[in-house]
């Protein structure tokens, strides 16, 4: 699966929170491919996940990607729960 | 010496190669796979040339509205740019610069991994222009050969986590974590600019807490703010200045459609460079963690100033407009007290205008912002032309270093210098 991480500019939060995306799928053993853009070209990015915060979770929701807002970016916690959750709906 | 030359001179000189050289020891150190290896090193090195011609597309639209100020004002004066007064060093320096450069990040490593200061410098251009200025320096001051590359690499080393290090606690309350530092040489602005601000705003009130009214919401995305900052402000350059004057650098266009036009190809280029700095970013970020986690335990990566525009998008156009206003009104003041006439360049004012503005505001909110922005545009004028005697016969070109650390680094340097000679 491929999670997108979308912040502003694309490569400040959105980066930091690729990095802890990484860190939690590594550690799930979880086989999906990253990604960190900027808001623009989110929505031309084909993917399955996307995180952000709660600012863009509603102008990226009605996409073909699920949406979940993440508050923290560096909470490998809250980040964990984003992807359960993601996974337990599909 | 011949392949120790073209090391020097042909690859370490070039910043998205010695990117590139970083990204790929990076990977290696983490022992990534060969595919993640390649990947990694050639979009670090495309980035950087992304970045590259971004910059050209923003120069292009810069260099007609400058021509325009001189040319309807007839001011005549000096305008920092550090690629120039580079380009001008390295015809005489060019040796000593790219030792010094190379020599220096070894340096820094060193400082990183035994002293306290835990930052690793990876704006490669701007660690370029500081080895420029150390040579240029040094060198007027009579120092020559191993003793200038020796001493310009020790002084490069420690500037390189030292500026990093001022900026740290500032840094803390931008990011609100402690993991990423800042690695740009306009570091003295920002932390005057974060100063000032504590003392005349109000960190509560923050710029990004301005309420823009759901139809204006577009605002919120940068690069409309930045299109639509630039063309009004091309604008309103080109009815002041009139058709006439225009001419020249529209040439069969009308004066108005141009300046309309040169607003937006300047937003393009701002677009061009994010693109560069995201594919960098996304590559050097993750492939640090290679070399903080082997050779420098703890070390945080000190990142280029865009890093910090993302936390506060509405501080960063507040930023750069004091900044530009604080530039315009020091060159009155320059004249008076009889000093060189340090031209506002719209480049350096964005940038470390930007920085300011964010600094600014993680202090003293909005007012803080544009207050932060206004006392980096005045001291981005005055330190370049209290920096320009010192640079030997290069401070009679008409250019001169722009960022604020240059200049402070320089004049310091040549005080010590001229103390011992």
């Amino acid at each position: 699966m491929k999670i997108l991480c979308v912040c502003g500019m694309g490569f400040g939060s959105s980066l930091m929170l690729k990095m802890t995306v990484d860190k939690v799928i590594q550690k799930k053993g979880i086989d999906a491919e990253t990604d960190a853009t900027d808001i623009g070209t989110a929505g031309s990015i084909a993917c399955d996940l996307i995180l952000t915060n709660n600012e863009f979770a509603s102008q990226l929701e009605g996409g073909q990607a699920e949406v979940r807002a993440v508050l923290n970016m560096a909470s490998e916690d809250e980040v964990g729960k984003a992807i359960d959750d993601y996974l337990a709906s599909k | 010496m011949g392949f120790f030359e073209f090391l020097m001179n042909e690859i370490l000189s070039l910043p998205e190669v010695l990117v590139g050289l970083i990204v790929l020891t990076g990977l290696v150190l983490q022992r990534a796979k060969f595919a993640k290896v390649f990947s990694g090193t050639a979009k670090s090195i495309i980035g950087f040339v992304i970045l590259g011609a971004g910059a050209t597309v923003i120069i292009g639209s810069l260099d007609s509205l400058g021509g325009i100020i001189q040319d309807r004002f007839s001011i005549q004066g000096v305008i920092p740019n550090n690629e120039a007064i580079v380009a001008l060093a390295q015809q005489t320096l060019g040796t000593e610069t790219a030792l010094i450069m190379g020599f220096g990040f070894i340096a820094n490593i060193l400082f990183a991994r035994f002293t306290p200061f835990k930052y690793i410098f990876l704006t490669g251009h701007h660690a370029f222009f500081m080895a420029a200025l150390l040579s240029a320096v040094l060198g007027s001051s009579g120092m020559t050969g191993v003793t200038l590359v020796v001493t310009g690499s020790v002084i490069l080393g420690a500037v390189m986590v030292i500026m990093p290090a001022i900026a740290q606690p500032f840094m803390r309350k931008v990011t609100g974590g402690d993991e990423i530092a800042l690695g740009h040489f306009g570091t003295i602005g920002y932390v005057s600019a974060g100063l000032v601000s504590k003392y005349v705003g109000d960190e509560k009130k923050s710029a990004e807490d301005i309420k823009i009214p759901e139809q204006w919401s577009f605002l919120r995305d940068s690069l409309i703010a930045t299109a639509l900052t630039m063309v009004v402000m091309f604008l309103i350059l080109v009815l002041v200045a009139g058709p006439d004057v225009v001419a020249p650098y529209a040439g069969d266009q009308n004066y108005i459609m141009f300046g309309l036009m040169q607003g937006i190809t300047f937003a393009a280029g701002f677009s061009i460079i994010m693109a560069g700095v995201r594919m960098i970013l996304a590559e050097i970020v993750p492939a640090f963690r290679g070399i903080a986690e082997k050779l420098v335990p703890g070390a945080k990566p000190a990142l280029d100033v865009p890093i910090i525009f993302p936390y506060a998008p509405t501080a960063v156009i507040i930023g750069f407009l004091c900044s530009f206003i604080g530039g315009v009104i020091s060159m009155f003041f320059l004249g008076i007290f009889s000093l060189a006439l340090i031209i506002p360049g719209l480049v350096p004012h964005f940038f470390t205008g930007a920085g300011a503005g964010v600094f600014g505001n993680a202090m003293g909110g909005k007012v803080g912002a544009a207050v932060g922005g206004f006392t980096n545009g005045v001291i981005i004028s005055f330190i370049p032309a209290l920096l320009l005697p010192v640079l030997g016969g290069l401070g009679f070109e008409n250019t001169t270093f722009g960022d604020s650390d240059f200049g402070v680094i320089g004049i310091l340097i040549g005080l010590l210098a001229n103390l011992f000679s």
